[in-house]
């Protein structure tokens, strides 16, 4: 497990445009910090931070839902990183040097499990932080309440990057399998489009969609603006409902799980099956 | 207890080994077995299978019947591997590692110490390069590079692929050199190449290939069933077929460009066949005894078959 992860390490730390990608992810997570200090031109001017964004228990919610807007810098590394070794052949020279297949799988699989591990960790100390600054409340109970976000951020980046993975050995080339994944995306909305206008109902139809790869990990955690109290008290003014279920669901948990699941064997499968 | 002679121990056995890649056979019912000490050459025109043979056994290409084991059967291939060196085809390393942060990663992969890393880059005569990236290597470094790779865990067995491809003479001949310098250190060799003259001047043992199939396997000399050639020269080119007719050594003769050609069907030295003619009264101006080279014995071969 540790030699495995070291042979990444090796790989990915003497990579200039790999570590320069997985530097500035890192110091862009520790900027969330920086929206505090973002005015609102609201009457005087109001600090974002004192409209409760950084209130216990919802800045849990907030942080990591921010944080993982920027999971595409490490989806980058992701994919470039399984890319590269077919357009280097390195794989191959790997796997005469005595690597497995399943090894192979098994170390790009904890590398991306610790990127994972690393962010949830630096939202969660970055987070801590900003609510014992911002938070009015710093009571135990509540700063640790719904920590359940931070598990749904981890599995989320997991997910997504198993995909990511998995795209990079299924595509071969870095370039065209980011735009796999922007093709990927679209063909989610399509398929939605397709079975709610045709076959069934619209209801249906997001329940389908709720199950596609992509969208079950956008479900993990929802858009979290619309609970604040200001964006609340608007919506009442203007008469909308903006009432939403942003809960962290176990099953949603699952879905993405599975995906994960299914990502990683297949990318086994893939290499396993393919002539190198 | 009966002990196992270690000069007889098998290194690599393949058993009725086949690829298909479609409709096209590449190797077809491939047996052979190689053993400790020796010097193995697998001879065979482009596309004969040596490398997709070489695929299988190395676990980058999946074989489509027939089954092969590395040493005595007992590790599962990649384990066995890293007791193996291999180099196919092109090197390939990370381009932007130097070359002693490759070398390190393959300790890792092998599960070796890394304190062998400067000796074989002193071995290829790459030492002093150790620190440039990968990249910035010409050709025959990079070849040099994947053989000190390639020798990271003192392997069992070292396999190399078409070593020379590509390379200019002095590389090539960096390369024979290193070549010859590790099989005099008795490790066991397998070298796929269709330079017949590179296989020849290093190999004990030949495994001939064409479209996949074995022609040949042995030794290098029993290969060469044929007891040799005289090429003649004299004025008295009627007399002299006259009587090399009536020699019941000589076989086929053949005449080009006044270079008279007899090809001889029992041992006979030279010595004896020149007295002989002398004795029936021609004076030769020409007389070489040779042996077919392993090129015409190949292109013998192949073409038979």
């Amino acid at each position: 497990m540790i030699r495995l992860l070291e042979i990444e390490y090796i790989k990915l730390w003497n990579n200039r445009a790999s570590k320069a990608l997985i530097i500035s992810y890192f110091v862009l997570l520790s900027l969330i910090a920086l929206i505090s200090v973002i005015k609102l031109p609201i009457g005087e001017g109001v600090l974002l931070a004192d409209m409760g964004i950084f209130n216990f228990p919802y800045i849990w919610h907030f942080n990591s839902w921010v944080a993982a807007l920027f999971k595409l810098f490490l989806a980058i590394v992701i994919v470039s990183m399984m890319a590269n070794e077919y357009s280097n052949k390195t794989i191959k020279q790997n796997l005469i040097d005595g690597l497995s297949k399943k090894e192979f799988i098994l170390s790009k699989f904890i590398t991306l499990v610790s990127f994972s591990l690393l962010s949830t960790l630096f939202v969660f100390i970055i987070s801590l932080s900003l609510g014992f600054i911002f938070s009015n409340d710093t009571e135990l109970s509540i700063v640790f309440r719904d920590l359940e976000y931070l598990l749904a951020f981890f599995i989320k980046l997991v997910g997504f990057f198993s995909f990511c993975l998995f795209l990079g050995i299924f595509v071969k080339r870095s370039a065209f399998a980011l735009g796999f994944l922007i093709l990927w995306l679209i063909c989610e909305q399509v398929i939605y489009g397709i079975i709610g206008w045709q076959f069934s109902s619209w209801n249906t139809a997001q329940q389908i969609k709720n199950l596609l790869p992509l969208e079950s990990m956008q479900n993990l955690i929802k858009e979290p603006s619309r609970r604040l109290d200001l964006v609340k008290a608007v919506g009442n003014q203007i008469g909308a409902d903006i009432s939403y279920d942003y809960a962290v669901h176990w099953y949603q948990l699952l879905i993405v799980l599975i995906w994960t699941a299914i990502f990683i064997y297949l990318s086994f499968l893939l290499l396993k099956r393919r002539d190198l | 207890m009966t002990k196992i002679n270690p000069a007889l121990k098998q290194i690599l056995t393949v058993n009725n080994l086949t690829k298909k890649f479609g409709s096209l056979t590449a190797v077809d019912k491939l047996s052979f077995s190689i053993e400790k000490g020796n010097v193995y050459g697998v001879l065979g025109p482009n596309g004969s299978g040596k490398s997709t043979t070489l695929g299988v056994v190395l676990n980058v290409v999946n074989k489509t019947s027939g089954n092969f084991f590395w040493f005595d059967g007992s590790t599962s291939t990649h384990n066995a591997l890293k007791k193996v060196g291999a180099i196919i085809e092109r090197p390939n390393f990370y381009p932007y590692m130097t070359a002693q942060q490759n070398l390190k990663l393959v300790c890792k992969i092998k599960e070796v110490s890394e304190n062998k890393i400067n000796e074989k880059l002193d071995l290829v005569g790459l030492l002093d390069r150790k620190d440039s990236a990968f990249r910035t290597y010409s050709l025959g470094m990079k070849q040099r590079l994947a053989i000190a790779s390639a020798l990271l865990n003192d392997p069992e067995i070292l396999i190399l692929d078409e070593p020379t491809n590509g390379l200019d003479p002095q590389g090539i001949h960096q390369i024979r050199e290193i070549i010859k310098k590790i099989a005099h250190q008795g490790t066991t060799i397998l070298l796929a190449s269709h330079l017949l003259d590179e296989v020849e001047k290093v190999c004990s043992h030949v495994i001939i290939l064409r479209k996949g199939k074995k022609l040949y396997s042995g030794r290098v000399d029993a290969m060469m069933k044929t007891h040799g050639f005289f090429e003649l020269k004299t004025s008295q080119q009627n007399e002299l077929l006259q009587v090399l007719k009536n020699n019941t050594s000589i076989g086929e003769v053949k005449t080009e460009n006044g270079l008279t050609t007899a090809f001889l069907t029992e041992d006979l030295n030279a010595d004896t066949f020149n007295k002989f003619l002398f004795e029936n009264g021609i004076i030769l101006s020409h007389l070489v005894k040779r042996k077919e080279s392993l090129e015409e014995q190949f292109l013998d071969l192949t073409n038979k078959n």
